[in-house]
């Protein structure tokens, strides 16, 4: 920063120019990139604010206002995604965002190094894998009758009728869940175990000698340790809670569990693009970005004021 | 004689090992009950999709294959479609990834370099759509426009330059090449564009590698763009066409499919086709896993 500004006093732009005119003709192809295929598209959120007609286009749409807006505040299916995408997001928060800094702390623990090794490679796999080939696999495993672990259930005796894992909502909202804290869990267990990599062994070696065991040194150097790792990260994910994730939604998706599993993105495909109402589409879409927009902003202040990296 | 410290370990790959103790067993024990669920449901898919269609139907398959045969596989490629959608899938995911790798290195090193004037703006710019975009349906019309829908472009394009992954080769960059080694290129005479190829590419090739399994990864595995904007069955992507094979794109209920399965799709043959799907990543991760882990560490440094 400091030579920035010592340099930004002495610019002479011919010299300057003359010798890094090439960094720009660079910045041209990404710049000239995104304006052509992201930034283009902001002015189509003008239709959030007309009574847009696909046939009629932009020109002979009216101009509503926020009448838009007025209607899908009293829309109940808009309600209701709002409302499960909050719940759900904030219940994948809260399962999932304990579970990649315990499995970082059992694999910090491990002393077999090479078991080690093989079984990050086996609990990173999942990240690799589309949301259709993991909601595939879910099939498998858990349909009513034909399911994995309905079978092995079945022939234990300890169930009589096949469990509706993925077909009734409540049930569904559970392994809904648990499968994204799976799919997750393995990545996201590589950037706590980073950051207890740069802890300094002097730490745990001061602990040995104070007597303390393997539990009081992981809850007094380690945790301690990574705290802001996990600060950030808990911002992070708060900033995302207005998100809806289309293709997780979409594999998992059937007519039984429609009502949990209608969520914000659903609601955009099918109102917007399967049912042809592009002004309500656009108006949530414009007011989830907004939304999602301010809270990435106050995250970035808040993890700044405590002192954390921001993300911006 | 004292234990070995946490940090220590990973030097030493039998030293603890003459301190094992029972806590040493029961976290090694709970690793091996979560990796196992990373793998039994896919040798239980793949011995299903090796099986008779008996066999499966009376549930006698667990993890081993029962009346071993390649039916299922043999009608995928007999039918054609699948195969021929993998050979396009490949191709688009190529020509994705070639043209991701393009826009994020002459993004990525201008901003790396402190010279650059503007350099914030740039970065807004270039960042700004990661944080607020316009929505699905104003991008639809946008692509409409363009003329781009119901083509491969639609899914070649649009996404292929990710703001993360430049943030992630900028930092690279800054953290691996010195001050000096530009100094010395400027003193030699060397333009920017030169320095660039010479130097910061050839020094660069881990990272080079990293990001662009990120872009085939991603993009082998996305298939929203797909289902909003392709309505071509030919130009449909492998993971959409699994949808619907295997997931009925989530209109017909689980049930239903599964009353269908015993009549028309078998159970074995729907096995195969997620066989079919997963196998090529099955193939590589292992080998392109641990530029994956780079990537990420360096992404959570952060630039």
């Amino acid at each position: 920063m400091q030579k920035a500004h010592a340099r930004r006093k002495s610019t002479h732009w011919g010299p300057y120019l003359k010798d890094n005119w090439q960094l720009y003709v660079m910045l041209l192809v990404p710049v000239a990139f995104v304006i052509i295929f992201k930034y283009a598209a902001y002015p189509g959120l003008r239709i959030a604010f007309m009574n847009y007609k696909p046939a009629k286009g932009y020109a002979g749409s009216d101009w509503v206002g926020m009448q838009i807006f007025e209607k899908i505040f009293k829309d109940k299916d808009f309600l209701r995604a709002l409302k499960n995408s909050l719940v759900f997001n904030f219940l994948d928060l809260l399962v999932g965002f304990p579970v990649p800094i315990i499995l970082a702390l059992l694999l910090n623990e491990l002393r077999f190094q090479r078991y080690k090794k093989l079984s990050q490679t086996i609990l990173y796999l999942p990240h690799f894998l589309s949301w259709v080939i993991i909601a595939s696999v879910a099939l498998n495993l858990f349909k009513p009758q034909t399911g994995l672990v309905n079978i092995l259930m079945m022939n234990a005796g300890w169930i009589d009728q096949g469990v509706p894992f993925l077909t009734e909502k409540w049930h569904w909202a559970v392994t809904y869940l648990l499968i994204g804290v799976w799919q997750n869990m393995g990545w996201g267990s590589i950037i706590y175990l980073a950051a207890i990599t740069g802890i300094s062994p002097d730490l745990y070696e001061a602990a040995t000698i104070d007597g303390a065991g393997r539990l009081r040194k992981i809850w007094n150097v380690t945790l301690p340790c990574i705290r802001g790792t996990m600060v950030t990260l808990l911002i992070m994910n708060l900033g995302r809670v207005m998100g809806s994730n289309f293709e997780r939604l979409d594999s998992f998706g059937n007519v039984q569990v429609k009502e949990f599993q209608y969520q914000l993105a659903i609601y955009i495909y099918e109102k917007g693009l399967a049912g042809g109402n592009f002004s309500r589409a656009t108006a949530v879409g414009l007011f989830q970005s907004l939304v999602g927009l301010l809270l990435v902003l106050t995250s970035d202040r808040v993890s700044k004021a405590l002192g954390e990296d921001g993300l911006l | 004689m004292s234990t070995a410290a946490p940090a220590e370990k990973k030097a030493s790959l039998f030293k603890g090992v003459n301190r094992v103790r029972v806590s040493d067993f029961v976290i090694a024990f709970v690793i091996l009950i979560l990796s196992l669920t990373c793998i039994i449901p896919f040798l239980h898919i793949a011995a299903k999709s090796i099986s008779s269609n008996t066999a499966v139907l009376s549930k006698r398959v667990y993890l081993l294959p029962v009346d071993i045969n390649f039916e299922a596989y043999n009608s995928i490629f007999r039918d054609g479609q699948l195969t021929h959608s993998m050979l396009y899938t490949i191709w688009m995911t190529f020509l994705f990834t070639a043209i991701g790798m393009v826009i994020t290195i002459l993004a990525a090193y201008p901003l790396a370099r402190r010279e650059l004037k503007g350099r914030a703006l740039f970065a807004f710019i270039l960042m700004f759509t990661m944080y607020f975009s316009a929505g699905l349906i104003p991008e639809y019309l946008l692509y409409k426009d363009l003329r781009l829908l119901n083509t491969m472009w639609v899914l070649v394009l649009p996404l292929s330059f990710s703001p993360y992954n430049m943030l992630i080769m900028r930092s690279f960059i800054r953290s691996t090449i010195p001050d000096s080694l530009y100094e010395a290129a400027n003193l030699d005479g060397a333009d920017h564009f030169q320095i660039l190829f010479r130097i910061v590419l050839p020094l660069s090739k881990p990272i080079l590698a990293t990001l662009a399994l990120f872009y085939a990864v991603g993009r082998w595995n996305a298939y929203a763009d797909a289902k909003y904007y392709i309505t071509t069955k030919a130009l449909q992507p492998l993971q959409y066409l699994l949808s619907n094979m295997v997931l009925n794109s989530g209109q017909d209920a689980i049930s239903l499919s599964e009353a269908a399965a015993q009549e028309s799709t078998p159970e074995v043959l729907q096995a195969a086709v997620v066989m079919f799907a997963t196998i090529p990543i099955m193939l590589v991760y292992p080998f392109v896993q641990k530029y994956f882990v780079q990537g990420t560490m360096i992404g959570a440094v952060k630039g």
